[in-house]
């Protein structure tokens, strides 16, 4: 059978992939499972914690989907959906696609048809992303004590230390929402949009504390991102040019 | 809660989740590694060396230097476990890192400790079966789907998808450690407002962010403005 980016042989090599990560998170899901209940978790905790990471979890991996069908107009379907559900993410498989195209005289509009071109692009795709994963599988426990000496034996220092490397990260996603806002009224809606999101959480927040609605913890984070995103289409709708 | 001693006495448990792990891991590596090896050789397909090479010297200098910034970055809100999935499954700063966090603040335990250890990895675990199946069945379903996921109505949805997340995420953050996130943000927004072209590189600028926050809070604890918040 001839090449083609859409050959049974990657479908095969996908679902293995798949397989692999569902057998892998099924494995580490019941240790911690089980390590939780030893600890002295509560059954609740544990289902909460599992549904409420599986409700946040559709919105991200729909647009994970979508980041697979762009793909595919160029390396068809399996190959980017392998590579979305492991290591990686569609900021990286798209350049590192277009890189290997390029460096192959390929043209990045049209989907590749040249097997070694495809070849070229899966082995910069897979070489690529590798450093996070074989770091970890190399000095997780050496980096860990490291971090442990870094925060020494003050406790609350430690906290202090996990609490500000969270803000590290928080404050350049919410410094990312201001990219845009020179662009003019447009450019403010993923400004206006988290702030969408921050009231609803906060609302969320205040139904807890109120009502003692303490089943809304673990929810909380979904529910105001889905209803943000929902809430973006008319806010999207009337910050566009000419839109109000 | 359980805190881990500074000299790195490991539970049986978290000795059995590293043992678990680099088997895991370095299967996953395996195989990651076999998918383009398995394409070459059914296809007889063998890209030329010289043009592997370049498009390689574009990606690795970057994407290498990213990979090793988020490992020091993520391990410590991700833990032991979710250490090891997360960078088999990827997709991290968009689903596993929130995921995880958000579990830990709804389950109040904090990062570093078994408590938070055990949670993150179920929030990760969770989240990977869960994404894993909606692609799979978002493929499968990809005739029906297409049209919608395409339309220009519902783009303004996924293409707010990290605002939704990072404003609700951000305000319970922020909310409980004003005085170390002010320093940051600020950075962080007067650096974007002025080079909006680094919108690409966010992942390089959380370490930056996090390095910030960090001699803030150190400042600020040492002249004893931190002593009196909650753990929380």
């Amino acid at each position: 059978m001839a090449f083609s980016v859409n050959h049974p042989l990657l479908y095969l090599l996908t679902g293995l992939v798949v397989l692999f990560i569902i057998l892998q998170s099924t494995y580490f899901l019941i240790k911690a499972i089980r390590r939780a209940r030893e600890l002295g978790m509560g059954a609740a905790l544990i289902r909460k914690t599992v549904l409420s990471s599986a409700l946040f979890s559709i919105a991200p991996a729909i647009s994970i989907l979508v980041g697979v069908i762009t793909l595919s107009k160029f390396i068809g379907l399996p190959y980017p959906w392998l590579r979305l559900s492991v290591l990686g993410a569609v900021t990286y498989e798209l350049p590192a696609a277009t890189l290997a195209a390029s460096a192959m005289n390929a043209p990045v509009t049209q989907t590749i048809t040249h097997a070694p071109t495809f070849a070229a692009i899966a082995w910069v795709m897979a070489l690529g992303i590798l450093s996070g994963l074989v770091l970890v599988l190399l000095g997780l426990r050496k980096i860990q004590s490291g971090m442990v000496s870094l925060a020494g034996r003050d406790k609350r220092w430690g906290q202090i230390l996990s609490d500000a490397l969270f803000l590290g990260m928080i404050s350049a996603f919410v410094g990312l929402l201001f990219s845009r806002v020179r662009e003019g009224l447009p450019g403010f809606v993923p400004l206006v949009v988290a702030l969408a999101s921050a009231l609803l959480m906060a609302v969320c927040g205040l139904l807890i504390r109120r009502f003692k609605w303490t089943w809304l913890e673990q929810y909380a984070l979904p529910l105001s991102m889905l209803g943000a995103m929902a809430l973006s289409l008319p806010i999207a709708a009337l910050m566009a040019p000419g839109g109000v | 809660m359980s805190k881990r001693e500074p000299v790195m006495n490991l539970s049986p448990y978290e000795r059995a989740v590293h043992r678990a792990g680099r088997l895991w891991g370095s299967m996953a590596l395996l195989l990651m590694l076999l998918v383009p090896l398995v394409i070459s050789v059914y296809f007889n397909a063998w890209p030329p060396l010289g043009a592997l090479l370049r498009a390689l010297l574009g990606v690795l200098p970057l994407y290498w230097t990213v990979g090793i910034i988020e490992v020091f970055t993520f391990v410590p809100m991700l833990g032991t476990g979710g250490s090891y999935l997360g960078f088999v499954t990827g997709n991290l700063t968009n689903l596993k890192v929130p995921a995880a966090l958000n579990a830990m603040q709804a389950a109040k335990v904090r990062a570093g400790s078994e408590e938070g250890d055990v949670i993150s990895t179920i929030a990760i675990a969770s989240s990977s079966i869960v994404t894993v199946i909606i692609i799979a069945l978002g493929v499968l379903l990809l005739g029906f789907l297409r049209p919608v996921l395409e339309s220009p109505r519902l783009a303004p949805a996924f293409d707010n998808i990290l605002p939704a997340l990072f404003g609700a995420l951000g305000v319970v953050f922020i909310s409980k450690n004003p005085k170390i996130a002010v320093a940051p943000l600020l950075f962080m927004v007067a650096l974007f407002m002025l080079l909006p072209g680094l919108s690409g590189s966010v992942s390089v600028l959380v370490p930056v962010g996090a390095l910030i926050a960090i001699l803030v809070a150190r400042v600020l604890y040492k002249r004893g403005h931190l002593d009196k918040q909650g753990p929380g």
